[in-house]
């Protein structure tokens, strides 16, 4: 009688000491992932951008801050480009998404799935293919500047390549499906009664609008615009293609200081001073929408 | 001496409803309903699941709109008027309190969209929240409340407006049995206190017969009786009505003279005539189970079995088998030490021709 007394005492111990360990060991892969993939490489870049020497001759670890005093004097004009940029495309990707994301939440009947893969169809292409496309549309030649030239909006040897609007058009369209998405589904999520609540308690439709559903979508709009702002900085694609070197952004001098100059140090210490750039951003925008009120 | 007379004892109606009617493709959930409903009730709409009384109550507040026919508010028709700009305020079934803002702003929403600000507001709105029991909640969100707290910050947020009538679709549907009981009650009250209209959506007859003082009975989109839980009960119209208000005997027979119908075995049994209402053939009559006593002494008679028996306490239920049908009785144990019969005994049954009444055959019956 003790015997099962004692042994049930002891499973009962061990399943709670089970339970209290549960957590970790989901916690467990995504933990190992992260390490491996991400703070290994940031201890070897960490340690990269403090060295200085050239592939010839190698590269020794010297404590040389010297590099990120020069990323930022050298290359200050391609950073302020960057957050430029993003910030607009970011800004005009919110603007043509949010009609879209609402119309397709709320009119979008049973056609909703539908429109939503029509939104990310373009994905189906290579990034680098949907680019070059855009070459093609905003070309001299193209049927765009043709209209445009027409109607006098632009000169008539105006054009659009090789300009930054083509730069931020081109990243406002390569990334307008990272802020459709996450507006339909805090969109998406709105209950319906609590329009006819506010419609009840007399409020218009631009008044329920305005206190009901902007407000329940923030966290849509929270998401969606760091989802297109902070790949947006980094993008180097967009700046090479439809843009020219005056137009180059922090990812493109980072790109030819890795890949063709091999000056690894300075490109390491480029990465950082964006990465400290972003989260400063980050940051602020957090703390200007809140996030106690996003989730209340 | 003056000509202008006040009219007698004006009764000031604040909903009607004309021949309402509406259709979702090839759903008739309301068809062609005509109410009146008088300031200062408390109106309650009855009847089974899908019978069209939330499409009905969604008319009145303007969120569906009629296939066919008219809604005025007072004397104003308002068919065509977007639900914020009617007087009226809903209570939602699922309360739908907006999750973003605090219990005070849920409270206050409406009042400033009236342009009431500053201490009138805090006011109204602390004044409501005192009406409802829930003083000191109001900086709380919703999601911090409990489902019946929940469900009066909703009647809060409603009734702070001073809406001409208040909307309810089964605001207790979602509490346990207790504290629905309780705010039936809290409910009641409150509506003494406002004196506002109250319509309420339920399909719980016992709640409906609780609150109410005027209960409309709706079966797949009609009307089928109008009036109170008195009438509803005593004199219910329709073979419906009264098996879904308390529980009915309801046997067949036929009409063979003024104030008298023959039982299918031959039986003959007296009736009121003014229930017969001039009908002739086939009709139901109906006995409500405690207006029967077991034995002889009243003047109609039936002879029966007992089938089965049950003890509950404060009453005893029993199912009689008798050539008419079985028919279930329901004795009060009021006297010390009554014993029960048991399955098997035959007996008399009789009751009192008044408590009778006849309706229509309910459908598919031969
Ligand atoms: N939006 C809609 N589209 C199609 N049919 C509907 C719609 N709303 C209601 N109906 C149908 O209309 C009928 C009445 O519905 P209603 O919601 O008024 O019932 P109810 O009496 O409130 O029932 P419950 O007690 O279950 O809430 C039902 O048959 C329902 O299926
Ligand atoms: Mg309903």
């Amino acid at each position: 009688m003790a015997a099962v007394g004692h042994s049930g005492r002891l499973a009962g111990v061990v399943r709670g000491r089970r339970r209290r360990l549960a957590p970790y060991l989901l916690l467990a892969p995504g933990m190992a992932w992260l390490v491996v993939f991400f703070i290994v490489p940031m201890y070897y870049l960490a340690t990269t951008s403090l060295q200085h020497g050239s592939l010839e001759i190698g590269y020794t670890f010297s404590w040389a801050w010297s590099n990120y005093a020069d990323a930022i004097t050298t290359y200050h004009t391609q950073f302020l480009r960057s957050l430029e940029y993003a910030g607009i495309a970011t800004a005009i990707a919110l603007v043509v998404s949010y009609p879209l994301a609402y119309w397709i939440a709320f009119r979008g009947g049973r056609w909703k799935n539908l429109f939503l893969l029509l939104v990310i169809a373009p994905f189906f292409v290579t990034y680098l293919i949907r680019t070059l496309a855009w070459e093609t549309i905003l070309a001299d030649g193209g049927p765009v500047v043709g209209i445009l030239r027409d109607i006098h909006v632009l000169g008539p040897d105006g054009r659009l390549l090789a300009t930054s609007s083509a730069v931020i058009a081109g990243i406002t369209y390569n990334f307008l499906p990272f802020m459709v998405l996450p507006l339909y589904v805090s969109l998406e999520q709105i209950d319906a009664r609590l329009l006819d609540a506010a419609h009840d308690l007399y409020a218009s439709r631009p008044w329920s609008f305005l206190r009901v559903t902007l407000p329940l979508s923030l966290p849509g709009v929270f998401a969606g615009t760091l989802l297109t702002f902070i790949p947006a900085t980094g993008d180097f694609i967009n700046a090479q293609l439809l843009g020219t070197p005056q137009q180059y952004m922090i990812g493109n001098v980072i790109q030819s200081k890795f890949l063709q100059l091999t000056d690894y140090p300075q490109a390491a210490a480029l990465s950082f001073v964006l990465m400290a750039a972003i989260l400063v951003a980050v940051l602020a925008y957090t703390r200007l929408l809140g996030t106690e009120r996003l989730t209340g | 001496m003056t000509a202008i007379t006040a009219p007698p004892s004006a009764t000031v109606v604040d909903v009607r409803l004309e021949r309402l009617t509406k259709r979702f493709d090839d759903v008739v959930a309301v068809d062609d309903i005509s109410l009146d409903i008088e300031h200062g009730r408390f109106f309650a709409l009855l009847g089974p699941s899908g019978c069209g009384k939330s499409t009905s109550l969604l008319m009145i507040g303007g969120f569906e709109e009629p296939t066919a026919g008219r809604i005025y508010l007072g004397e104003r028709d308002v068919s065509g008027l977007p639900s914020y700009k009617r007087d009226v305020n809903t209570v939602f079934q699922s309360y739908a309190l907006f999750p973003h803002l605090s219990i005070f702003e849920n409270v206050a929403f409406g009042l400033r969209r009236r342009g009431t600000r500053g201490d009138e507001l805090k006011r109204r709105v602390l004044d409501a929240l005192e009406l409802v029991g829930l003083s000191g909640l109001e900086r709380r969100r919703p999601r911090q409340l409990s489902g019946g707290q929940q469900q009066r910050i909703a009647l809060a947020r409603a009734l702070v407006n001073h809406p001409r009538v208040l909307l309810l679709d089964e605001p207790l549907g979602a509490l346990d049995l207790k504290l629905r009981k309780q705010m039936q009650l809290e409910l009641k009250r409150i509506q003494h206190e406002v004196g506002i209209t109250f319509v309420h959506v339920t399909h719980d007859q016992e709640e409906a017969m609780t609150m109410a003082d005027q209960i409309v009975v709706m079966n797949s989109g009609r009307i089928e009786q109008a009036g109170t839980p008195t009438d509803l009960y005593e004199k219910p119209a329709t073979a419906f009505v009264a098996s879904f208000v308390g529980v009915s005997n309801l046997l067949l027979a036929t009409v063979s003279g003024p104030g008298q119908v023959r039982l299918s075995e031959g039986t003959e049994v007296s009736v009121p005539a003014a229930t017969l209402a001039g009908r002739t053939g086939e009709v139901a009559i109906g006995i409500r189970p405690e207006k029967i006593r077991l034995g002889a002494g009243e003047l109609n008679v039936l002879a029966g079995t007992v089938a089965e028996s049950a003890y509950i306490g404060v009453s005893t239920q029993y199912i009689v088998d008798t050539p008419a049908g079985s028919v279930s009785v329901c004795v009060q144990n009021d006297r010390p030490g009554a014993t029960a019969l048991a399955a098997g005994e035959r007996l008399t049954l009789s009751w009192d021709p008044e408590s009778t009444f006849a309706v229509e055959p309910p459908e598919g019956t031969p």
